[in-house]
């Protein structure tokens, strides 16, 4: 029993030395609305998770804690090595260069144009680089998703996939170790929701990133996901690659891959 | 001549029915309603207060504030303007009828000019800005809120709130007086306009009219109370946009609450500026 428990402490702690965000007993509640509830979560580097629940399930909310856009009510948020809660606000500027955040909503501004838009992260973290440097880095950002024409559009004149991949470009722009999908592909057409996905594997390949995706659609976690995460009633109720997960007999999970 | 004696009877049913009738108000006014109130006036003087403690702190957002005295201040000279003339030609021409009545047409500029650069020009200065600036912010930063460019700006290293409402309410205080002054001018040429459609008033005597009737109390304390007219409109534009939830119809509440609670705003501030002016005898 004790060598059980003793491997089991050795495991964990292996895992959270491979792991850039290691999330240990995590809880989040809204008044009397439990939304997380010791929640456990792993992201390994150069891997894709998928974090797979209903909506209202807490899938967003994890990874605000994640970002520092929520403080959690307790548990440990560990990202790169850094406690996530514990951290001040300079502290949390320095991490975020490392975490990218792609918004559900493509959260562009709408009062600036796409190079102003990719140019924002760079002038805010104090970036300082020249006027061309910048210029290179915001054409290669756009190149990537296969958009450097719009550079100088506004994003009121593209569509709702064009201005996904320029906030996918926003994103990469500070060339990120993590980036944190909020899902992806919503809204979207199942063609160019494809798009998006094969993109985001592209990005992990050309970048070495780590990823965790919230999603809901089916086709898109079958296409990115190394490691699929149900989150069911504020816990990690499974963990599993796609195919392991979908031949699962268990009705909460199987309802899912229906 | 009429005399109304009140017995201390009559006193007292007075007495009473008033206090019956502020229970009667008290529970009309449920206590959920009063709640709201308390709590939504804790949480606008909170997120003033904030105001205070991240205004003086680095990173100056210059740039931004420019940007918003630009949009703020320089876009709103047309309506502004055109406002103040016609105000200023109204009150002259609605004015002038009754001081003829009593043979002091002569007095006419005198009256006009008092009256618009103590109250009119910068309250409605006040007002269309509350309208055209105060709406605009709230919306802005409501619909910035609910499309999570808020906390876009937040996960690019930005002080959203410095950014954004810092940078505006600056800008809403530091313009608007200058627009309250713009408009005092423009006014006093509608004014003479209007003194000059019925009879015939000269460009020289007018505007000696004018500056022997205006003094130092009059100007100054229409001036500095367009300072705190300008950060309430922006304060609470600011709080609306920045507090809105519930999608693209909290959007629109967001930008209607702006204009009710700043243009409320205007008049409490101005009520309270009259008291301060009268109290400290400055005109």
């Amino acid at each position: 029993m004790f060598a059980e428990t003793e491997t089991a402490s050795v495991k964990n702690v292996n895992r959270k030395m491979d792991s850039v965000i290691h999330v240990e007993k995590l809880n989040k509640s809204f008044g009397n609305n439990h939304i997380l509830h010791n929640f456990d979560f792993d992201l390994l580097k150069g891997e894709n998770v998928v974090v797979l629940g209903k909506s209202g399930s807490g899938k967003s909310v994890l990874i605000k804690c994640i970002i520092g856009l929520m403080n959690p009510d307790s548990g440990s948020v560990n990202v790169l090595g850094k406690e996530i809660p514990e951290l001040n606000h300079q502290e949390l500027d320095r991490i975020r260069v490392k975490v990218g955040f792609l918004f559900q909503s493509n959260a562009l501004y709408d009062s600036m144009t796409v190079r102003e838009n990719l140019e924002f992260p760079l002038r805010r973290h104090w970036i300082q680089k020249n006027k061309e440097t910048v210029n290179d880095l915001v054409m290669e950002a756009l190149t990537n998703v296969g958009l450097a024409e719009t550079v100088d559009m506004m994003p009121s004149e593209l569509s709702g996939g064009m201005r996904k991949r320029i906030a996918l470009a926003r994103t990469l722009i500070l060339k990120p170790e993590i980036i944190l999908y909020d899902e992806p592909t919503t809204g979207l057409d199942p063609i160019t929701g494809k798009e998006i996905s094969t993109l985001m594997l592209e990005v992990q390949k050309k970048y070495n990133t780590s990823s965790v995706i919230i999603s809901h659609d089916i086709n898109c976690v079958k296409l990115v996901s190394n490691r699929v995460v149900m989150l069911i009633d504020g816990i990690c109720y499974a963990s599993g690659t796609y195919d392991e997960l979908k031949v699962s007999t268990d009705k909460k999970i199987h309802k899912f891959f229906e | 001549m009429i005399f109304i004696i009140l017995s201390n009877d009559s006193i007292h049913a007075s007495v009473f029915n008033f206090k019956s009738s502020l229970r009667i108000i008290a529970m009309v006014v449920s206590a959920d309603i009063w709640k709201s109130f308390l709590s939504e006036t804790g949480d606008i003087a909170r997120f003033t207060g904030r105001f205070f403690t991240e205004f003086p702190r680095p990173r100056y957002e210059f740039g931004e504030f420019l940007r918003q005295a630009f949009y703020i201040g320089y876009k709103s000279l047309p309506l502004v303007a055109i406002t103040a003339f016609i105000m200023g030609l109204v009150i002259t021409i609605q004015s002038r009828p009754t001081l003829v009545e009593f043979g002091a047409e002569a007095w006419l500029p005198k009256m006009v000019s008092i009256s618009l650069i103590r109250e009119i020009a910068p309250v409605i200065t006040a007002l269309i800005c509350a309208g055209k600036i105060g709406s605009g912010i709230g919306a802005e930063l409501g619909s910035m809120k609910v499309t999570e460019q808020i906390d876009a700006m937040e996960v690019s290293g930005t002080n959203p709130y410095k950014y954004l409402v810092v940078t505006r309410v600056m800008a809403t205080t530091l313009t608007i007086p200058i627009l309250a002054v713009l408009a005092d001018t423009v006014s006093l040429y509608g004014g003479f306009l209007g003194a000059n459609i019925r009879g015939v008033v000269s460009w020289d005597l007018f505007w000696n009219q004018v500056f022997d009737t205006l003094v130092f109390g009059d100007v100054l304390p229409s001036i500095l109370k367009t300072f705190f007219f300008g950060f309430a409109i922006g304060i609470i534009g600011c709080y609306k946009g920045y507090n809105s939830n519930k999608g693209t119809e909290g959007v629109g509440r967001s930008a209607n609450s702006a204009v009710v609670i700043s243009s409320l705003l205007v008049f409490v501030i101005d009520l309270i500026a009259v008291q301060i002016t009268d109290l400290l005898q400055l005109n």
